[in-house]
């Protein structure tokens, strides 16, 4: 079939990928979708999808999620897309395209967007199996699946992508090895001593590195699968799975094969408005291009610069002449939790520049910033903590407000200066991946009427690509719409205009010990009087309970006011389950549990014919309670000896722990018993969001301590204390305090560190985005609970020594109170009769809520359930 | 908890079709809490009792997730209006007139109690 050529010109596009999205996007905002027929040959079995971000993919996403098209604007547009018919052949003196289907399309103009391709070192059985590349979704389909089965994998190439690829293959559950041919990690982004902190760190991750060497050749066993690899040092590496990440080379084929000029090293030449030297008709955009410059631009930054000037040129908008003659490669690891930044002249190649260096090689932090005589910023690196990388990196160029040095200092070191985002001009580039501009977010704000964060980013794109400027974006907006007089209310609720910060400060400041008092003497005008609500009254009753000793509260959360004030698990001191059901999980302290215990627990399941489950935290849960069965069950297990487990509370849930010295080869502490010790401490203690925590016996770090609000790893010498580690939706890994503590050293710090965190800690904020939250981060931190720099550590200590005196097993002190147990039934008006919605039908031998019951008379199911748990 | 003298006689009751329904002594609702009662057809209603000592009646079925369960919601009033809140997904429902605030196309029964 031949597409003839019509009335309408047309423009064939070659390659679907980031930039040739971004280009069919440049190309609808001109118009030139109406004008002209747009066909799009598409290589890869899906369309445009966000590349930069290829890695979330083991961190959940799903290819729906990575997608770039919408394909509403396809169709909106007119635009043929072919998904799966790459181009084979371009015929340019006929001017003619034919695809692998055989389609042909006649182009007026023709603009390729083919990529790049990654670049395999020519070793050999390099394509044996177990050899992958990282480079598309169909990449990482198969790189999961291979390493279902595996334990092993290694990573050719050191560079940015390649730690992308071995922090991926870690999170597969994989020993990971990194090989690097330079002597350095990421060798073309930051220099010797950035490489130094980064080894650390990386290190530290328990990711095995060896730089200096290069791949000689990959060995097979009998079948062809990859077993190892040999280095050029004589040693050999094994290893099931081999991922090749040295490097990426345009994909010229196409153009070289229809005679189009291609540099020396390939990429397609092209002229400063990315149209080819050898034939006005064919432009080239993205990685395949060899810009004016002399340079293959292998980020997505500059493609989408390519892609705007490529479409003003077809355009021919008299009023608009974009060139494209060069651009920043400022960069950001974004896997690994390592923070890793470089931007502008990072190298230091212009003339005359001087270096500003800060290294702690200790904490593996490295900051470097390269400075003309003219004091301005021309770039920089930042290992360990690229924090200001937003800001700095908007400042290249010019001649920041304050000193160099006190950029780059850690806070708390003297000079230090937050150099807030508002310091800087207008014109100053905050997302360099859609090439947005401050004055562009200012006025989403002011002239657009954007209110949130979300809503900027729809407006100007800013943030959507690799997200590295989303914070300094967040800042900005706020701080526009302060300017712009819109208050930003930072009152808990529509109960109380303070947040709850400062409400713990009144509530401790002046004893209150009621909420009726709090809410009578500090609620906002109409809030006074009145009832409070869901949000305020949880959030009061976890400060008073935190507080109680000390304010004169009782510290029973079921007793007088403040059984008004709980959420419903603890009120009933259980958890909700969807059918009105409860669970019941004891606590069982660091996972440690006799086998009369565990025979008690699975008599008690069985007596009462309860669900039961391993839970993620260690210990067991049984499900399927009816409110009126809570107390009996609850007195067999107190009188087995067993206590809350607090799985229904804001406070301390478990502290995990691994075997530790006692059995394990490699243990160097009793991790059992500190983790013992530590959930017996901190139970039932009521905080902002619920703590959890870990403690393991060696940096193998079978606890996942670093996963915790506070992580305990054993050293040979004592004890590292890691804090603000998350798991759950959005994880973060947890920073390290203080190194080789004592017993008693450790508990202070956490006294502290707890006690500081209930103090300022927003409602449901857990540690790890309080920690990102607060002015001064981890520094700021350290300096209050290690140096104490407030002056406040021994009160934070004597909190907590009164919440540990005074503690009381809840469910305890609930059975042998007649007056709290009439709550515990269905019905109050039969309180022998169960409430008959709560049934259950059997699966895998247990049971499970019966949920028709729950539907009868209701709306459809699929309605049901959804939005969040939590407001 | 120690009961107010004048209260401990007083009766909660409900308006069923034929006529005021006794479910409970008043004592046994907590300020600020709810309780789940048992009609004869077999129906459950929520009682709450609000910090003035107001009385209020609604379904105890959560209408989005089916379970009954509102009585063990929190209660609170928003501009005056009293609410509660569900315990499943915390939608939030009008104690006098049963219309859910945060869904406009759902609301839930109530009913005429009172204290005697
Ligand atoms: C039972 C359990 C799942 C299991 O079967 O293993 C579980 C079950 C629930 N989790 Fe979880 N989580 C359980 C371990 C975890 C873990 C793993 C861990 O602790 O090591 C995590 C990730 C670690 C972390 O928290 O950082 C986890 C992250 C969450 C989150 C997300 C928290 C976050 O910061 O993003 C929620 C939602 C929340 O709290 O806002 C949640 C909330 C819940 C709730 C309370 C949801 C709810 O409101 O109904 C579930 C109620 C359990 C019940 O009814 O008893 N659960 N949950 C686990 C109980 C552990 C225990 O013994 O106490
Ligand atoms: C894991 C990973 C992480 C990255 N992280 C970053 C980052 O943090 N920051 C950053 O700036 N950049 C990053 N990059 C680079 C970035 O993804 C690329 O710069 C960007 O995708 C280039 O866009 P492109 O459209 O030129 O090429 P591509 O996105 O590769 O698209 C080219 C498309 O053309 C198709 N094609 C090729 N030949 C033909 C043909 N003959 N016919 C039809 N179709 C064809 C290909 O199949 C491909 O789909 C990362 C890349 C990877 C792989
Ligand atoms: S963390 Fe170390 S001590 Fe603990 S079980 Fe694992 S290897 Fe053994
Ligand atoms: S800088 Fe990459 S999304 Fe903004």
């Amino acid at each position: 079939m031949t597409a003839t050529l019509g009335a309408t010109p047309t423009i064939v596009l070659v390659g679907h990928g980031m930039v040739g999205q971004r280009f069919l996007e440049a190309l609808a905002e001109r118009g030139m979708t109406a004008t002209h027929r747009v066909v799009v040959l598409c290589e890869e079995p899906r369309p445009a999808y966000d590349r930069v971000a290829l890695t979330s993919y083991f961190s959940g996403k799903t290819p729906e999620d990575l997608s770039m098209t919408d394909m509403a604007f396809i169709e909106e547009h007119g635009i043929e897309l072919y998904v799966g018919d790459p181009a084979e052949t371009v015929d340019r003196e006929a001017k003619r395209v034919t695809a692998r289907s055989g389609q042909v399309f006649e182009y007026d103009t023709l603009v390729l967007a083919t990529g790049s391709y990654p670049f395999v070192p020519p070793v050999p059985n390099k394509d044996a199996e177990g050899c992958f590349v990282y480079r598309t979704i169909e990449d990482l389909l198969a790189i999961e699946e291979y390493a279902k089965t595996r334990t092993t994998g290694a990573v050719v190439g050191g560079g940015l992508l390649g730690l992308e690829a071995a922090g991926a293959l870690k999170g597969l559950g994989l020993t990971s090895h990194i090989v690097e041919f330079a002597p350095r990690l990421m060798p073309v982004q930051v220099d010797e001593g950035g490489g130094a902190a980064l080894l650390r760190t990386i290190e530290e991750m328990g990711l095995s590195v060896h730089t200096g060497v290069g791949t000689q050749e990959i060995v097979v066993d009998s079948e062809g699968a990859v077993t190892g690899m040999k280095l050029s040092d004589g040693s050999e590496l094994a290893t099931d799975l081999v991922v090749f990440s040295a490097g990426v080379r345009p994909r010229d084929q196409l153009a070289r094969d229809c005679g189009l000029t291609v540099g020396e090293r390939g990429g397609i030449t092209v002229d400063d408005q990315c149209r080819t030297v050898a034939d006005p008709h064919v432009f080239a955009i993205g990685e395949c291009a060899l810009a004016s410059d002399g340079r293959v631009y292998g980020l997505v930054a500059p493609g989408y610069e390519q892609a705007e000037t490529a479409a003003a040129t077809i355009a021919a908008d008299e009023t608009e002449q974009l060139s494209f003659t060069g651009a920043d490669l400022s960069t950001k690891l974004k896997l690994l939790g390592v923070d890793v930044a470089s931007f502008g002249d990072a190298h230091g190649t212009a003339e005359d520049c001087l270096d500003v260096v800060y290294s702690d090689s200790r904490s593996g932090l490295y900051k470097k910033l390269v400075i003309g005589r003219d004091g301005t910023l021309l770039g920089g690196i930042l290992v360990g903590d690229a924090e200001a990388y937003g800001t700095l990196k908007a400042f290249t160029g010019s001649v920041p407000p304050v000193s160099p040095e006190s950029l780059v200092l850690p806070a708390g070191a003297g000079e230090s200066v937050q150099l807030g985002p508002t310091a800087l001009p207008d014109d100053a580039i905050i997302c360099s991946c859609n090439n947005v501009r401050k004055g562009t977010i200012r006025g989403a704000v002011t002239e657009h009427n954007c209110t949130t964060v979300p809503e900027v980013k729809k407006c100007t794109k800013a943030g959507t690509t690799c997200g590295s400027c989303v914070k300094v974006l967040g800042q900005l907006v706020t701080a526009e719409l302060e300017a712009s007089g819109v208050e930003v209310d930072k009152g808990l609720c529509g109960c109380f205009s303070q947040t709850r910060e400062e409400l713990y400060e009144i509530v401790l400041a002046l004893r209150i010990n009621t909420y009726q008092d709090l809410l009578d003497r500090y609620g906002r005008d109409g809030a006074r009087g009145g009832d409070g609500c869901e949000i305020c009254k949880p959030a009061v009753g976890s400060i008073i309970a935190s507080l109680a000793p000390t304010i004169g509260a009782d510290g029973y959360v079921l007793d007088g006011e403040q059984a008004t004030l709980q959420d419903t698990n603890d009120h009933f001191l259980a958890n909700l389950q969807k059918n009105g059901s409860y669970s019941v999980v004891p606590r069982i302290p660091g996972g440690e549990i006799t086998p009369e215990g565990l025979i008690v627990i699975g008599e008690i399941a069985r007596d009462f014919g309860l669900y039961t489950k391993i839970t993620g935290g260690q210990r067991i849960d049984m499900f399927g309670a009816r409110v009126e069965q809570l107390p009996l069950i609850w007195t067999r297990l107190v009188d087995a000896g067993f206590e809350s487990g607090h799985a229904y509370g804001k406070s301390l849930r478990t502290v995990k722990s691994c075997v530790g010295q006692t059995w394990c080869r490699y243990g160097v502490q009793d991790s059992v018993r500190m983790a013992i010790d530590l959930e017996l401490r901190y139970r039932g203690l009521r905080s902002p969001h619920k703590l959890k925590s870990a403690v393991s016996g060696c940096a193998r770090e079978c606890a996942e301590a670093q996963s915790k609000d506070f992580g305990i790893i054993a050293t040979a010498a004592g004890w590292n204390l890691y804090v603000g580690g998350n798991g759950g939706a959005t994880p973060r890994h947890a920073d390290l305090l203080a190194q080789d503590l004592t017993d008693t050293e450790l508990i202070k710090l956490i006294d502290r560190f707890l006690m500081f965190y209930i103090r300022t800690a927003d409602r449901l904020e857990r540690t790890s985005t309080w920690l990102e939250r607060i002015p001064g981060g981890l520094d700021h931190v350290r300096d209050v609970v290690v140096e104490d720099s407030l002056g406040i550590c021994e009160e934070l200590e004597s909190l907590m020594t009164d919440h540990v005196a005074h503690y009381a097993d809840e469910w305890a002190t609930t059975i042998n109170d007649p007056e709290k147990l009439a709550r515990f039934v269905s019905f109050v008006n039969a309180p022998d009769t169960p409430d008959p919605v709560v049934g259950f039908v059997p699966e895998r031998d247990q049971i499970k809520p019966d949920l028709p019951l729950l539907s009868i008379g209701m709306r459809p199911a699929e309605d049901v359930l959804e939005g969040s748990a939590q407001r | 908890m120690t009961l107010a003298p004048e209260t401990t006689d007083l009766k909660v009751q409900l308006q069923l079709a034929d006529g005021w329904f006794t479910v409970c002594d008043l004592s046994r609702l907590l300020p600020g809490r709810g309780v789940a009662a048992l009609l004869p057809d077999g129906s459950q209603v929520a009682l709450f009792r609000d910090r003035a000592g107001k009385l209020y009646a609604v379904d105890n079925r959560d209408p989005f997730g089916g379970a009954a369960v509102l009585s063990r919601g929190l209660i609170g009033s928003q501009q005056g209006r009293p609410f509660v809140a569900s315990p499943l997904l915390k939608q939030r429902f009008d104690l006098e007139s049963g219309q859910c605030l945060d869904d406009e196309t759902v609301s839930i029964a109530t009913y005429e109690v009172r204290a005697s």
